[in-house]
């Protein structure tokens, strides 16, 4: 047998380390389909628990909309199941360009193609438009998927400090040599929730002949008046060369992303993306389902609109009930405590009170930053946000945290 | 160089990965990389930093989290390139 006694223990030991690092990530088992009222087996033989979801991508609560799940069925009914085959073989359909050309009418750019998640979408991009003669500049907090596809690519790799425009113009100036250069960044960075200072990012772009990319999956559907993303609320549409962003979040949540920007680089990324080349086609049932999560929110922003009440309205209780929260306008909000211990347990007691949340502390996040993090939806009525609000300002008062500062709570509980 | 190379490497890693209010104080034997200073994927910025100041090429090989985890860590590398 291959799988030798020494492999075995060796990756016993593995797990014991993840284990003992405080890192073992648990599933959850939820009963129910995705939306504000979850059912969920935890721990796991536990009878279902009904909670509210406040740690769900599910910005637009189109998760389980009737009519996205209606359209899905009319995907699965004339479209059929799986394609069998990748796209450029015999795994093509109409309604797949349909999509591509929602997409590209909706973030306003030249052309887009599907990738299987935007995981895909970033692991093949950078391969495919940059070579060892090139640069990738590239925010230091960008998603993991980001570092993976960079470092798949031949590309020299700098990095700036988060969000620091001077940094960035240091490493612009430094690379000036190189034949082209891009610089990388996440629209909205999924731990803080803030936005990415993309007017300036463009204008430094300008200024040194660099293209931008610009991860939105954490945008597309819900930032910028018509939900266009974070190149729609920074007031630089058509000026972000490429974007990669998820069907997996706010529109529909299922799966699937693509790379959507400048006609020749995603024409290229059709020939040479290995990611696109080498996996199957999206599913129709997902391409169905998300094409009508296009019509819906190209037709009216009621959506986006409720999540942006929600967002306010939460913020802005739970400032006033003395929490320490990041500033900002984005429905990730992160409650800040510092200690990681503190986070979990407080994630713990809120979901005995119902509230289903995360607390996220290093390696996640860096150290001494511990925070759960809250996740708003427009699927939330105001007595969901009410039922939060009461939960957190009773666990609150607990750990006696209500009305600190940073340093108070630091100690109060160590970092 | 010993000293001023200490120095040079200290003052590189202060403008490159701390915060201008940043209260850290940097020294030759400050964890960078297991204290979470510098993450695995800034690294990167150190390595080249390095290799450009004194033209070597350092192999992914020797690239490791250790080698970078402290200004002396990376001086005993450099040794290796009879950068001293």
């Amino acid at each position: 047998m291959a799988y030798s006694a020494k492999a075995k223990e060796f990756y016993t030991a593995e797990l014991t380390g993840i284990q003992q690092a405080g890192t073992y990530k648990e599933e959850r088992f939820i009963e129910s389909p995705q939306d504000a009222n979850i059912k969920v087996e935890f721990p796991s033989g536990s009878p279902p628990k009904e909670v509210l979801n406040f740690c769900a991508n599910n910005y637009l609560g189109l998760s389980s909309y009737p009519d996205v799940v209606a359209a899905a069925h009319e995907g699965l009914k004339n479209r059929g199941y799986g394609m069998s085959s990748v796209r450029f073989i015999c795994g093509t359909q109409d309604i797949h360009k349909e999509l591509e050309k929602k997409l590209t009418e909706f973030l306003k750019t030249e052309d887009t193609i599907l990738f299987p998640s935007c995981m895909d979408a970033n692991a093949g991009v950078f391969d495919v438009v940059l070579s060892k003669e090139d640069a990738m500049i590239s925010d230091r907090l960008v998603h993991a998927s980001i570092v993976d596809g960079m470092r798949l690519c031949k590309a020299q790799l700098y990095n700036y400090k988060h969000s620091n425009m001077e940094h960035l113009e240091e490493k612009l100036k430094e690379t000036q040599e190189c034949r082209f250069r891009m610089i990388i960044t996440d629209g909205v960075f999924s731990m803080d929730g803030d936005i990415a200072k993309l007017d300036e990012i463009c204008d430094l772009a300008g200024k040194y002949d660099a293209m931008v990319l610009v991860d939105d999956s954490h945008a597309t559907g819900f930032m910028g008046k018509n939900g266009r993303g974070t190149h729609e609320h920074c007031n630089v549409l058509g000026r972000i060369d490429i974007i990669t962003t998820t069907l997996g979040k706010a529109l529909g949540g299922a799966s699937g992303g693509c790379v959507s920007g400048r006609r020749e680089i995603v024409e290229l990324c059709r020939q040479r993306a290995r990611p696109y080349l080498f996996s199957n086609t999206v599913p129709p049932v997902i391409v169905a389902a998300a094409s009508k999560v296009l019509d819906i929110i190209s037709k009216t922003t009621d959506r986006r609109d409720k999540l942006e009440q929600n967002t306010n309205y939460f913020r802005e209780k739970m400032t006033a009930a003395g929490f320490d929260i990041r500033e900002g306008v984005h429905p990730i909000v992160p409650i800040m405590l510092y200690n990681a211990k503190l986070a979990q347990d407080m994630a713990r007691d809120l979901y005995n009170e119902g509230i289903y949340v995360i607390g996220f502390s290093f390696p996640v996040v860096p150290k001494g930053q511990a925070r759960i993090r809250v996740q708003i939806s427009a699927a939330h009525e105001k007595v969901h946000l009410d039922k939060a609000i009461a939960a957190f300002t009773k666990i609150g008062e607990k750990y006696k945290i209500l009305g600190k500062k940073k340093n108070e709570i630091i100690e109060m509980y160590g970092l | 160089m010993g000293e001023d190379l200490k120095d040079l490497i200290i003052d590189y890693v202060k403008r490159e990965y701390l915060e201008e209010d940043a209260e850290e104080e940097i020294n030759e034997n400050t964890p960078l990389i297991s204290s979470g200073i510098v993450d695995s994927f800034s690294m990167v910025s150190l390595k080249t930093f390095l290799e450009k100041k004194f033209n070597i090429k350092i192999p992914d090989d020797k690239a490791t989290p250790d080698a970078f985890d402290t200004v002396n860590n990376m001086l005993n590398l450099l040794k290796e390139f009879n950068v001293t």
